[in-house]
């Protein structure tokens, strides 16, 4: 199985700022005054959106194409000034074939934003807005550093419906130290009452060198149990579908049509180009990623120099054992045509127990049930063995 | 000068018998052995200062690192009597302190006329010495009491020496005082051992007869024979035969250890020295065989040793399964110098391919699977160690049991297990702590004498089973330190014993049963069940480990179904990370042991089969 060759190219666009860190993140991400000494946001972003651009430069002659997708992630993409990040949208119209139906994202806090930006945001260009909401329970948002005012997601949600956001999305994080079913429920029940069009659920990942981790190991916080885990997970799925959001990837539920193009490009493979520090790109089987500090990515493509850190070819195998891993992740699954008779005979016993969809697997595929998802990586291992 | 140079000394072929002594040393681990054979060949200068080393005699790292002796070492001391002033010839058998090794001591002794009884005048005799020094007054050996380590602060050498000749039957004053350490009193022992040691007797007319007492694998020279002759002589260029085979062999070389291998013109009546024919097989160059002249041989060899049989077998096996070929190899190679080591290929559904190895014990266990992991650089995991059991069936047939996976299923009359006749000896404020554990472990009391006012010596017998986990660790440290152990199979007795299987899901992992006594079967059972499920990762499905006699039921524990086994994220930054994962667990995947669907990491077996020992060391290794 060769790796998708097209001509389409997706963008994604690395904002490496935040105001402050939350205890949980281990993104590549800063705050203005460690990046330059009394630095601000305004004249730290102005410098930063050149040297995305002329990355860019070197895109074009890379990766001509159609442009289905752009997606601004971060860090918090939303502290910059609108006319900055429509820079960027503007610089990819110049010189890419950007289709009306082209899917702009924006990742944003609900702090950031109030009317009059979501205006200018949709005015420069995006039309699919994700707030980071985590959580609807204070002692939770507390434990993740975060600082918004729960009531304050209902509002923003309705100034993006005002400003014109075709798609609307929530994130939310569940396993925090602390919480409860219940809390978590409430969580859930709120994001769902708002009626967005897609929701994110990711179960908290407690990385190396956090904050929090930290605190887990000092004792102060205790690590989120997995079978309470599970059951969140089991509850978000029940919740969104009986809304008529719908699951497609193994975090991701979605009203029909409201599915991210964007990830779900980077679930199949497809090509896309990732600007900024840090971000990673795939083009053709190749995959590389930038250097990861802002100032060296700076330096280098202000000294016209290649901001690449390192780059891999894909061997056939890799290229395989990759199409099992993020496929057996989506709704979709995989096709038992694709697999041999050893794979098939190693993962039976799942569609016994359970975790593969016992009526898609007669019609043909892998699916995973609810339970099966939990368990993926498990699934995948023997896939690939 | 009492030393004389090895240029001026009586040389090799052509010593007269009347100005040789042999003598053994006959002591405990740590009583300074080989400080005092240092010292002898500091003194009688057959080694130069400058190439001076601690523990000179001790050929492997193994045995400079635990400090024991594991090979038998024969080295010639030319000195000058300071009490007639005459030349002589001494020859110092080195012979290996530990009760694993009793054999080697046995061989020893053979070829010696006198010992020297080595014990630490801070310690007193250890059981093992004791087995050793009625060994050696059983062939008839001179004994020499000799108290080490004078120089110590907590000598007490009036104490020790009361001991010593209420043991032997001499007096006090009988014994000498040495110190390793500073060399007082060594010149004094050598002349006595010129004074109290007979000369060896033989015929220097006859046919060659000489004894192998040790038969040694260099990997330059091939097989090494140490032998004593006792009649006629050796001379290089000779042909020689071995007498149990009636095999020739050309004699390639033939000298003594001054204490390097010197080449000599041959070996005389009462000279102990070494052969090279060019075998390269141990067992061609057998330990206790007799070495005659095939142009004129002997008729009647010498009275050799027992073959010492395997008392404790445990299941070897390579951690990573494509290792079983050197785990093969490592074996046969480490047979070329230990005869005392027997194998044979088993395999274990649990553990893939292997060997079922016997030894003498379990130091020799311990020494054997040393040597295999530092030697060949393997990694292994073994078994816990089992016995010999007799089993007999109803239907009158015997079955020979040396892994309890082997246990009969059918209906069984009896089985019988090896009986040791033990001797413990320890300060007498332990006797309590000392009987409580023989207890526990099923010994009968035989009796206790008191050595001294505060020793003791307590004799029980007790099933060798009992002993071969974790006894010994159990006793030193329930006497902190200060007890020593030693026994000797006795015979076999009936026992009221069960197999113990450890089933995970409904299966029986081989690897894990064990034979035990009924009455110790349950406390197994929850010991095993709760170590697995503490060591098994969750699964897919739920998994009951159980503990069972045959059918029935006697523990259980539950590992619960996995439920959450899966990232949450994966975006176009996490594809490289997540698949660089995947990687590393195929490779991780193909390190489990699959028992049924249940897959089991290999660190589960090697701890869930540890002792606390064991673990101890292993933790300590990491430090």
């Amino acid at each position: 199985m060769a790796a998708i060759q097209s001509d389409d190219i997706s963008f994604y666009v690395h904002i490496p700022y935040c105001v402050k860190r939350c205890g949980y993140c281990d993104f590549n991400t800063y705050t203005p005054s460690e990046l330059r000494e009394g630095g601000t946001l305004e004249t730290v972003s102005f410098d930063y959106i050149d040297a995305v651009l002329r990355e860019l430069e070197i895109a074009h002659l890379e990766a001509p194409g159609a442009v289905p997708t752009i997606f601004f992630g971060g860090g918090t993409p939303s502290l910059l000034p609108a006319r900055d990040l429509g820079r960027v949208i503007s610089a990819i119209e110049e010189r890419w074939d950007l289709s009306p139906a082209c899917e702009i994202t924006l990742e944003a806090n609900p702090d950031t934003v109030d009317a009059q930006k979501l205006k200018e945001l949709r005015e420069v260009g995006f039309n699919r807005i994700s707030f980071g909401m985590q959580s609807a329970v204070p002692h939770v948002l507390k434990i993740l550093d975060r600082t918004h005012n729960p009531e304050s997601i209902a509002r923003v949600v309705q100034e993006a419906r005002d400003a014109g956001f075709e798609s609307v999305s929530l994130d939310l994080i569940y396993g925090t130290p602390g919480e409860s079913l219940e809390d978590w429920k409430t969580s859930v029940e709120s994001a769902l009452s708002l009626g967005v069009d897609h929701l994110s659920a990711y179960a908290l990942i407690v990385e190396t060198g956090t904050k929090l981790a930290a605190q887990i190991k000092r004792g102060d916080l205790s690590m989120p149990n997995d079978d309470l885990m599970a059951d969140m997970y089991l509850l978000v799925d029940e919740m969104c579908e009986a809304s008529g959001l719908s699951w497609y990837e193994l975090s991701n539920w979605a009203k029909s049509g409201h599915e991210s193009r964007h990830n779900v490009a980077y679930w199949k493979n497809a090509n896309w180009w990732g600007l900024g520090p840090g971000a990673h790109s795939h083009l053709n089987g190749i995959r590389w990623w930038n250097v990861k500090h802002p100032n060296a990515y700076k330096n280098a493509l202000i000294n016209s120099q290649s901001p690449v850190q390192e780059r891999e070819t894909l061997t056939p195998q890799q290229v395989s054992d990759e199409k099992a891993m993020l496929s057996i992740r989506m709704n979709y699954g995989i096709l038992l045509s694709d697999l041999t008779v050893e794979q098939i005979s190693r993962v039976e016993g799942y569609r016994e127990s359970g975790h593969l969809d016992k009526s898609r697997w007669s019609e043909g595929s892998l699916q995973l049930t609810p339970q099966g998802r939990l368990i993926a990586d498990r699934i995948v291992r023997e896939l690939v063995v | 000068m009492p030393a004389i140079s090895i240029a001026k000394a009586p040389q090799p072929a052509s010593t007269d018998p009347a100005q040789i002594r042999n003598f053994a040393i006959i002591a405990h681990i740590d009583h300074g052995k080989s400080t005092l054979a240092d010292r002898m060949l500091g003194i009688t200068e057959v080694v130069d200062p400058r190439n001076m080393r601690e523990q000179y005699l001790d050929r492997m790292d193994i045995e400079r690192e635990r400090g024991i002796t594991i090979k038998s070492q024969a080295v010639r001391l030319p000195w000058r009597s300071g009490i007639d002033g005459k030349e002589y010839i001494l020859n110092m058998i080195d012979t290996p302190g530990h009760v694993d090794f009793t054999y080697e001591v046995s061989r020893s002794l053979a070829a010696s006329e006198g010992a020297i009884l080595l014990v630490d005048c801070a310690q007193g005799i250890e059981a093992q010495t004791l087995a050793n020094l009625y060994l050696a007054m059983e062939n008839n050996l001179k004994i020499i009491p000799v108290l080490n380590k004078i120089d110590l602060p907590a000598a007490q050498p009036e104490k020790f020496a009361a001991e010593l000749a209420k043991l032997i039957g001499c007096e006090p004053s009988d014994c000498l005082l040495v110190s390793g350490k500073t060399g007082a009193g060594v010149p004094e022992l050598l002349d006595q051992i010129i004074a109290q040691i007979p000369p060896p007797q033989g015929d220097p007319n006859a046919p060659a007869r000489a004894l192998i007492f040790d038969s040694v694998y260099d990997v330059y020279r091939g097989v090494v024979t140490y032998v004593r002759v006792v009649d006629g002589h050796l001379t290089a260029r000779d042909q020689i035969q071995m007498f149990s085979t009636g095999v020739r062999h050309e004699m390639l070389e033939v000298g003594v250890i001054s204490p390097e291998p010197l080449p000599s013109k041959g070996l005389g009546v009462g000279e102990v020295g070494y052969l090279i024919t060019g075998v390269k097989d141990v067992r061609q160059s057998r330990v206790g065989d007799t070495v005659t002249n095939y142009n004129n041989p002997t008729k009647t060899p010498l009275a050799g040793y027992k073959d010492p049989k395997p008392m404790v077998f445990s299941g070897l096996y390579p951690l990573d399964g494509a290792d079983y070929p050197l785990l093969r190899e490592a074996l046969d190679k480490l047979q070329l110098n230990d005869a005392a080591l027997v194998y044979e290929p088993e395999s274990s559904a649990a553990l893939g391919f292997g060997f079922r190895c016997g030894f003498l014990g379990l130091l020799h266990m311990e020494i054997v699977r040393e040597r295999l992991e530092r030697e060949s650089k393997l990694s292994l995991i073994s078994t816990a160690p089992n016995v010999v059991y007799k089993v007999k069936l109803d239907d009158g047939k015997d079955v020979i049991v040396t892994n309890p996976s082997e246990f009969p299923t059918g209906k069984i009359m009896s089985v019988e297990e090896p009986i040791v006749r033990s001797t413990i000896l320890a300060p007498s404020e332990f006797i309590g702590a000392i009987m409580e554990l023989c207890q526990q472990r099923r010994g009968v009391l035989l009796g206790m004498d008191y050595l001294s006012e505060d020793r003791v010596e307590i004799r029980y017998t007790l099933p060798l089973a009992e002993i071969v986990f974790d006894f010994f660790d159990k006793l030193k440290s329930s006497t902190r330190g200060y007890a020593s152990l030693d026994y000797e199979a006795i015979g076999d007795a009936e026992g009221d014993l069960v197999k113990v299987d450890i089933l995970l899901q409904g299966e029986a992992v081989d690897a894990f049963s064990a034979i035990v006594h009924r009455d110790k079967a349950y406390a197994y059972g929850l010991m095993m069940t709760a170590k697995l499920h503490a060591l098994i990762p969750r699964q897919q499905f739920e998994v009951p480990i159980q503990a069972a006699i045959g059918s029935r039921i006697i523990a259980r524990e539950n590992i619960r179904a996995i439920r959450k086994d899966v990232l949450a994220k994966c975006y176009g930054g996490d594809i490289s990370r997540k698949r660089k994962l995947l990687e590393k667990q195929k490779e991780g995947k193909k390190r489990m042991k699959m028992v049924g669907r249940v897959e089991v990491p290999q660190e589960a077996f090697v701890a869930a089969l540890a002792t606390d020992a064991d673990i101890d060391k292993a933790k300590a290794a990491r430090k």
